[in-house]
């Protein structure tokens, strides 16, 4: 991929977009604090930030979701307040979240009629949408219904709602966390041919080779404020990581994967049908996870990876009991309570009301899971050993909060995690199932947190790690298998496999997979 | 200009204990109101209805005795509420355990064995226990909601005990009254202070708000069903069975009320008649909320609950007030406690204030 995008940056001009002193407080925190930034026609500009650094906030402002407490907006030179959505879409500003807010039982050209004023002919929009669809080069069929669209799809009908309003501006957040490398790539395209038409962008993110790719100026946001801008293509990730984070990014170390452990996890033909209608089904899942490695499971999200955790971790347990194995057991009856006691680990992807009660301490948040740990007796809870375990693992794993007696809720979503992580490890589980390791997590809790996964392995564990995260995988994992419509394809070494070859293989297409599978992909 | 209603960071605690104590005031205030609309002189109708029931310690010794089923039933259903297991049907688990209580004292007549009593005690809370089990049974095997199940058991229950003492059970010497024959001494709980009706069913309510207490803030199975009321996916993550749950919540409410029902025919009343409740199973309800859940909190509300029933009826004898004036004052209670509530989460903010 050249970067010829980077080098025919926009020529000087009145600024499209001029915010000067941005301040937003909320009760309890300040998520702007002073922030300027000033966007040109044509410019794709890039926001980065850790979360919580403030992006999402500026954006709302400027989308007139919320109101700043301090602070002008300048819009093509004229000093503005939108005053909620649908004013700042009269003034052509459009927004793509990151989170979709479609309709899933309507049809997309329903969907983007909901979003445009006024009654439409719907034969008419649909030919509009096929015209901009064309365009831009973001195939999508208006009559289909948008529950039986992909992830990438969705985004693209998102994107072609806005296209229809001709914005001037479009704020784009993070949108590449749902999509293949090949789907990124064509989002790229798109990109791109709107900015040379004189359309600026905001992109938000805090992936740095996209940014370095993709944008012309890059704002740099930390704990509200702006600790920088630059030129990408004049950067390197490393200086940027450091004006994000305000270090330098640590790198994991990885000594070589053990050979020949004993199989901790085998799924055997594992099958299960969704209850949700919008479910995935699973179909003749196959693998194994041995002592000492980590294996990863990529994949779109949506295409399984939660019916399948549900089924390992037990939460949901299935009707026959060979298809999942836990340590030799056959446990696809068992509930999480016994594969626990089995030897098993288990961190979801929602930290809080899953991994962790919200309004609970965190030394009764260790008793969750660990209370196998001596911290009964006869039925009653020793409450000093729950507040020893909790102590031990918020100093081992270096969690920021006020000590043992904090609400879970009053920590950080890295901070939770690192808990939650660190309360799975210190059960020296033999085997350890992981979703989203890093999900919402700083850079530098991700690293810490990937780093505690690879010790764990190093010292003996099996361990499965499930993310949408592809760079994560490729950094922690000894194997990755990708998981497709419900359909696993087998684990491959990382050392013999690439990006681009699992970016085809989240389409659905490894060697052997049966053509008729209809693919939930994104490509 | 109106102030407006913004949400706190987090809920405030000092807010959630000053609640119960701020709708107690205003409840307070509501009734002298209330006196006054209905043409009484507020101070002596207050003076009527909070403070000539405790005068003296009979008055007092009554007071316990009527908070002794409330505090019972409470407990049990706070074991179920805080697990967000919503029994409603306390009033016909007493009902039933008031029955089966009362069968046994009718089955063994004339019979002194010091093991009657425990015997009634049990089956009445294994009669409530029994009537909880049917909602519990339909929840966790049909998912019908238990809010509906358990109340709609009420009128069953009711009817149940009509039959009973219209029927088979009427006393033959009873001049054709609706009640049964009036127990035998054995059958009876001792009294505890002389002179008064307050009876061994106060210590039995003491001992259980200690084992509830036990149960919900030491024990681990307190604790699961704690989770699965606060998160039920974190409940479902960590292994804690949501059908035990289910179970555990309904049949600790029911066997409550069950010993409440029996505590209540084979003390105070001595037979079984069709008024054997006076609505306490419904307003227990209301004592658990404002016990905040907690047993200690639940004997303080039990005590006020019971207060407003020994008020009312002293309302009806001296200041000719209908005796509906109990409801009056409970549904006061319980409407002001959900408004104070709002404050936990929310506060008021004046406009034109920065903050």
């Amino acid at each position: 991929m050249t970067k010829s995008a980077a080098t025919a940056a926009p020529a000087a001009g009145r600024p499209r977009l001029e915010m000067r002193g941005i301040r937003k407080v909320y009760p309890a925190v300040v998520a702007n604090d002073g922030i300027d930034l000033s966007v040109m026609p044509g410019e794709i500009h890039a926001v980065l930030g850790e979360n919580g650094a403030g992006k999402s906030t500026l954006m709302k402002i400027i989308y007139g979701v919320t109101r700043q407490t301090d602070g002008e907006m300048f819009w093509e030179g004229s000093a503005v307040t939108p005053e909620n959505p649908a004013h700042a879409r009269t003034l052509g500003i459009g927004m793509v979240f990151q989170h979709f807010s479609l309709f899933e039982t309507l049809t997309v050209v329903e969907n983007v009629s909901l979003a445009l004023p006024g009654s439409l002919d719907l034969d008419e929009l649909s030919r509009q949408i096929t015209s901009v669809s064309e365009r831009y080069g973001l195939p999508v069929d208006p009559r289909r219904l948008v529950h039986a669209l992909s992830v990438g799809e969705r985004q693209r009908v998102e994107i072609i709602r806005c296209l229809l309003q001709m914005p001037k501006l479009l704020i784009m957040d993070e949108p590449t966390s749902v999509l293949t490398p090949q789907a990124v790539r064509k989002l790229f395209d798109t990109l791109r041919q709107l900015a040379a038409e004189g359309c600026s962008i905001l992109y938000i993110s805090h992936k740095l080779d996209e940014i370095q790719e993709l944008c012309h100026t890059a704002t740099v946001l930390r704990a509200g404020k702006v600790t920088g801008t630059c030129i990408p293509a004049q950067e390197t990730p490393k200086s940027m990581a450091r004006m994000m984070i305000g270090k330098d990014l640590p790198v994991p170390q990885h000594g070589a994967p053990a050979e020949g452990g004993e199989v901790r996890l085998r799924l055997a033909g594992l099958s299960h049908a969704s209850d949700d209608p919008f479910g995935t089904d699973l179909q003749d899942i196959h693998l194994e996870v041995h002592s000492g490695e980590i294996v990863g499971i990529a994949g779109v999200s949506g295409n399984g990876q939660q019916e399948l955790l549900y089924a390992v971790s037990g939460e949901e347990p299935l009707a026959e009991k060979f298809p999942v194995q836990i340590l030799d057991a056959e446990a696809g009856r068992m509930r999480p309570g016994r594969r626990r006691r089995l030897g098993m680990g288990f961190v979801p992807e929602e930290r809080l009301g899953r991994g962790a009660v919200p309004r609970m301490t965190l030394a009764e948040n260790a008793l969750l899971t660990a209370h196998r740990r001596g911290m009964l007796k006869g039925g009653l809870i020793d409450f000093k050993a729950m507040a020893a375990f909790a102590r031990e693992c918020i100093d081992k794993y270096n969690v920021k909060c006020g000590g043992p007696k904090a609400e879970a809720r009053s920590l950080s979503g890295g901070n939770l995690q690192k808990y939650i992580m660190g309360r799975e490890i210190l059960q020296q589980p033999k085997l350890l199932v992981v979703a989203q390791p890093t999900w919402g997590v700083d850079v530098g809790a991700a690293a810490f947190i990937r780093q505690a996964l690879i010790d764990l392995r190093t010292a003996g564990t099996a361990i499965l790690v499930i993310s949408e995260e592809l760079d994560e995988l490729f950094e922690i994992c000894d194997r990755i298998a990708v998981i497709a419509n419900g359909r696993l394809s087998p684990a491959k070494r990382t050392a013999d496999t690439n990006v681009e070859e699992i970016g085809v293989w989240m389409s659905g297409m490894w060697p052997g997979a049966s053509a008729d599978s209809e693919v939930r992909h994104a490509a | 200009m109106l102030p407006r209603l913004e949400a706190r960071p987090e809920p405030s605690n000092a807010m959630r204990y000053a609640s119960p104590l701020l709708a107690v005031v205003l409840t307070l205030l509501g009734g002298l109101v209330i006196f006054a609309a209905l043409g009484k002189n507020p101070i002596e109708g207050f003076r009527v209805f909070f403070m000539n029931p405790l005068k003296d310690a009979y008055g007092v010794a009554e007071l316990f005795l009527k908070a002794t089923p409330l505090m019972l039933i409470a407990v049990g259903l706070a074991v179920g509420f805080r697990a967000n297991v919503w029994n409603i049907g306390a009033e016909g688990q007493y009902i039933v355990g008031a029955i089966a209580g009362g069968g046994v004292a009718l089955y063994f007549e004339g019979n002194t064995s010091p093991l009657l009593l425990p015997l009634m005690v049990v089956a009445g809370a294994i009669g409530g226990a029994l009537w909880a089990s049917i909602p519990a049974l339909l929840k966790t095997r049909f998912n019908a909601n238990e809010i509906l199940v358990s109340l709609m058991l009420v009128y069953i229950a009711q009817l149940g005990v009509s039959w009973l003492v219209h029927g088979p059970w009427k006393d033959p010497e009873g001049f054709n009254f609706p009640q049964t024959k009036m127990f035998h001494d054995a059958a009876l709980l001792p009294i505890l202070v002389e002179g008064t009706r307050l009876n061994a069913a106060f210590l039995v309510a003491l001992g259980f708000l200690v084992a509830g207490y036990v149960f919900m803030h030491r024990s681990f199975m307190g604790f699961q069903m704690q989770v699965a009321g606060q998160a039920e996916a974190a409940a479902r993550y960590a292994g804690f069975s949501a059908k035990r749950t289910i179970w555990t919540g309904l049949l600790a409410g029911g066997a409550m009320a069950g010993i409440a029902g029996m505590g209540e025919v084979s003390g105070a009343m001595g037979q079984l008649t069709e008024h054997v409740s006076n609505n306490y199973g419904f307003a227990a309800i209301i004592v658990a909320f404002v016990g905040r859940l907690n047993p200690v909190g639940i004997f303080f509300a039990s005590l006020l609950m019971a207060l407003l029933y020994l008020g009312g009826e002293q309302a009806q004898q001296y200041l000719n007030l209908p005796s509906s004036i109990s409801k009056v004052f409970q549904g006061m209670l319980l409407f002001f406690l959900l408004g104070a509530d709002v404050f936990v989460n929310y506060r008021l903010r004046w406009p034109g204030r920065k903050g």
